[in-house]
């Protein structure tokens, strides 16, 4: 067994309403000096050792994250 | 920055280096008219430049294979169609006066690649941009809706792309506070690979707030107002940034940037209002939208419809990403923003109401005296061009046009000789079958999911025919909106089959009881170098617009969307018809469900013939196509609009329904289940069955009576020469359609039948 973590976030050039409506209120409640804001998802996998990398790319792109507007990464983590 | 600042590809470079080559084929751009280009400017593009010709004479933007042909809608189109015309085509949406002081604009426009690549993000900013066409008028947007075509519903694409358009329809649309109060979704074969999403939006204004966007008056400021540019949505520009050639350093690095845009409809709620209250307090010139194209777009044709020339400084621009090149900046489709022409003694209170709305708003520019749109980055002229040249006189292409050789087969394999239910037993089961087939079930499940009622001026919304909208809260005056389109009907002859199109969107409005007023389209066709499809594409236009002087509608506006198709298959020609009508008062309008009444009459208006060329049955029993669509009698659906206004006025009827796909087993088992009544129906002696019940015969409405009415009502149909049928009653105490010597149905058996296709397939 062990912990994957996949982060997926929104490709850089993509508009992220979420990070920006963020962004805009932290000043607004006296947070000064955040330039800027992108919000992604995280998830955490508990796998089996016979999931290789090759499955979990395979796993991330096809489900966890929209490729066409997002990036996603993979680590496994100590669990 | 600093590296890039020197490289920028600028006009006096260009005029240096006449033999660097340019990617323009890359672009899209043939090398005729790149030559033309060269032609026009007399020397090369520059990068900027280039990206600019290249999005504003695509075929999206320039309509250059259609320009020839939609000209047929102009030289067709008489004073007297025109008399409630406000603003036609040419203009961001067409503007019709529709009494009491209103003035009401509506427009479709296609969505269809996007919607393709990343559905619910393309469906999404497809309303976002139809929106903005409306609000660029001046008025207030108040309703939407959506014409969508898919696969096969059982398709596994299908099953990725719908759902993700209908979420992106309604996230986007629901956001807004806008009520969806119709559309279409529709399944064939040939749009998998190539759905397509088109999106209405209409609006209202009084009449004397129209606003038509064009930069006059030397010293004018241009403010670029709303969300910042981003990299998003750079089509072909891409390729202009991969190129070595191009300065910046990063290009290279930069991963292939995505052709589709992310909206964020919580920005253009906020815009539509800040746009609104600028309107109001009368301190702009103008206003367009920035759609597809950006701020090529709208630069070129603000200045292109004013009479100056215009100057900007791209360095203004509020950007989202760093390091975007000056073609980037020009070619970006960054979702709600807008481009304003103001006045300078009127810049700071348009600073105010932006500020107020929490809008970001720049001044990036001013109209100047000369003929040129001149654009500077980094203290260097990037671009200089005549903007009549980017905007209006982009290349025309008379392509050529070949009747299909596969037509007159297609034509002569009828449905003539398919096996037809003839047994009570086998209507039934045929009737049960067909109000459970991906086209004719409850559009319940795509429908639920968008707010019809939001507002609260929806009269009327899915599953009635048409959209009714109460504009006027004093008077109770409204409009009444449909969309319609058989590409069945249209790839046996686009030529009548575009005219039943405007048949049926007529109809549908005439049933709600309005009087139809003006036209609106968006043609859907499959690639215009394939003599083929343009052969389609003409044959429809002159039906569209045929029909339309027969009807003596003016068609408004419209949009053509072109290369619709998988490999060399293209879809079936769609070109999507929209009818707008005027209800002087929405408290009279009819629904299509039956009951308000007991004992009512049923009705049926129109003549039934044995018309199954294209028909529903032949599709869903047999997978058959071939024939001729059922013909069309416009005199005829005026007539009988005439007589359902009529109806509607003097309170003769109480309810109607119009018949189309399925015939009248579909009608009728709507009516019931809309109504949640019964029927006992009988039909016609010595009629057939079958025919009765599944032809598709063009010209008829099922209407339901009250019974101290019916003789007033028969009486005005036999006068007029609208031949009538009556049919059976509205029965209350029976939960049952019953068709006598044919079948009696429960309504809960139909109602199972009818609303648990979509929900097994999608959910």
């Amino acid at each position: 067994m062990a912990r994957v973590v996949v982060d997926v976030m929104p490709k850089q050039e993509i508009l992220d309403p979420q990070g920006q409506a963020v962004a805009n209120a932290l000043p607004r409640l006296g947070f000064d000096g955040v330039t800027s804001v992108r919000q992604g998802k995280r998830f955490e996998l508990e796998v089996d050792d016979s999931v290789d990398d090759a499955a979990l790319a395979k796993i991330a792109e096809t489900l966890l994250a929209n490729t066409v507007i997002e990036d996603w990464t993979v680590r496994r983590v100590e669990s | 920055m600093t590296t890039t600042e020197h490289l920028a590809d600028t006009v006096e470079h260009a005029a240096a280096t006449p033999d660097t080559a340019q990617p323009f084929r890359e672009l899209g751009l043939k090398d005729d008219e790149y030559a033309r280009i060269r032609e026009i400017l007399g020397r090369r593009p520059t990068d900027a430049e280039l990206a600019m010709y290249s999005v504003m004479w695509s075929e999206h933007c320039s309509y250059k294979s259609s320009k020839v042909h939609l000209k047929y809608f102009g030289e067709t189109t008489t004073d007297e169609m025109r008399e409630h015309m406000l603003a036609g085509i040419g203009e961001n949406a067409g503007v019709v006066d529709i009494g009491d002081g209103w003035a009401v604009t509506f427009k479709v426009e296609s969505h269809n690649h996007p919607s393709y690549v990343e559905p619910y993000q393309g469906a999404a900013t497809g309303v976002g941009g139809i929106v903005r066409d409306i609000l660029a008028m001046g008025a207030r947007p108040l309703a939407v809706m959506d014409p969508l075509r898919f696969g096969p519903a059982d398709a596994p694409d299908t099953r990725r792309v719908l759902p993700g358009i209908v979420a992106g329809v309604g996230g986007y649309g629901n956001c807004l506070g806008l009520p969806n109060i119709g559309g279409e979704v529709v399944f064939d074969a040939t749009y998998a690979g190539n759905p397509l999403v088109n999106a209405l939006c209409v609006g209202a204004m009084r009449v004397e707030d129209l606003h038509l966007a064009h930069a006059s008056g030397t010293g004018n400021k241009i403010i670029l107002f709303g969300a910042r540019t981003g990299l998003d949505g750079i089509g072909g520009v891409s390729v202009l940034a991969s190129e070595t050639f191009s300065g910046d350093e990063s290009a290279g690095k930069r991963k292939k940037l995505p052709s589709v845009q992310v909206g964020d409809p919580f920005t253009e709620k906020v815009l539509i209002e800040c746009c609104l209250e600028l309107f109001q307090s009368g301190i702009v010139v103008g206003i367009q939208d920035l759609g597809g194209a950006g701020l090529s777009c709208a630069t070129a044709e603000l200045a292109s419809a004013g009479d100056g020339g215009m100057h900007v400084d791209l360095d203004l621009v509020p950007l989202r990403a760093e390091g975007m090149t000056p073609a980037e900046v020009l070619s970006s489709e960054s979702q709600e923003r807008m481009c304003a022409v103001v006045e300078p003694s009127n810049v700071d209170a348009f600073m105010e109401v932006c500020a107020k709305w929490d809008v970001i708003a720049t001044v990036i520019g001013e109209v100047t005296d000369g003929e040129r749109l001149v654009i500077d980055w980094h203290g260097q002229t990037v671009v200089d061009v005549p903007p009549r040249t980017v905007a209006h006189e982009g290349p025309v292409y008379h392509r050529p046009i070949e009747r299909p050789a596969d037509q007159d087969a297609l034509i002569a394999n009828t449905p003539d000789a398919l096996a037809r239910p003839s047994t009570s037993d086998e209507l039934r089961e045929t009737i049960l079958k067909m109000i459970a087939s991906p086209n004719l079930c409850s559009r319940g499940w795509v429908t639920e999911q968008y707010d019809r009622y939001v507002r609260g001026n929806t009269v009327l919304a899915q599953p009635n025919d048409t959209g009714v909208l109460r504009i006027d809260e004093e008077t109770g005056r409204g409009i009444a909106l449909a969309t319609d389109c058989n590409g069945r009907y249209c790839k046996l002859d686009p030529y009548v089959g575009a005219k039943l199109a405007l048949a049926e969107a007529y109809r549908n409005v005439a049933v709600s009881g309005a009087a139809p007023l003006a036209v609106t389209n968006c043609l859907n066709f499959g690639s215009p170098e394939d003599p083929a499809v343009m052969w389609q594409f003409e044959q429809a236009v002159r039906g569209l617009a045929d029909g339309c002087v027969e009807l003596g509608l003016p068609v408004t506006g419209g949009n053509v969307s072109f290369y619709n198709q998988t490999g060399s298959t293209a879809i079936l020609p769609t070109p999507v018809v929209g009818v707008l009508g005027v209800i002087d008062d929405v408290r009279r309008r009819l629904p299509s469900g039956i009951g308000a009444e007991a004992g009512e009459t049923l009705l049926l208006l129109g003549e039934t013939r044995d018309e199954f060329g294209g028909s529903e049955w032949a599709h869903v029993v047999h997978g058959h196509l071939g024939g001729q669509p059922p013909a069309v009698d416009l005199a005829r659906e005026k007539l009988l609009g005439e007589v359902l206004a009529a109806g509607s006025r003097d309170g003769m009827l109480s309810a109607a329904h119009d018949l189309s796909e399925g015939g009248l087993a579909q009608a009728l088992v709507e009516s019931c289940l809309h109504g949640e009544t019964g029927a006992r129906v009988v039909l016609p002696s010595g009629a057939d069955p079958f025919v009765m019940l599944f032809s598709e015969s063009a010209g008829r409405v099922l209407v339901a009576v009250p019974r101290s009415e019916e003789l007033r009502f028969t009486d005005m149909c036999t006068v007029r020469g609208l031949p009538w049928t009556k049919i059976g009653v509205v029965d209350p105490d029976a939960a049952a359609l019953d068709i006598q010597d044919v079948a009696s149905i429960g309504l809960d058996e139909l109602r199972t039948a009818w609303s648990g296709t979509l929900p097994a397939l999608f959910d």
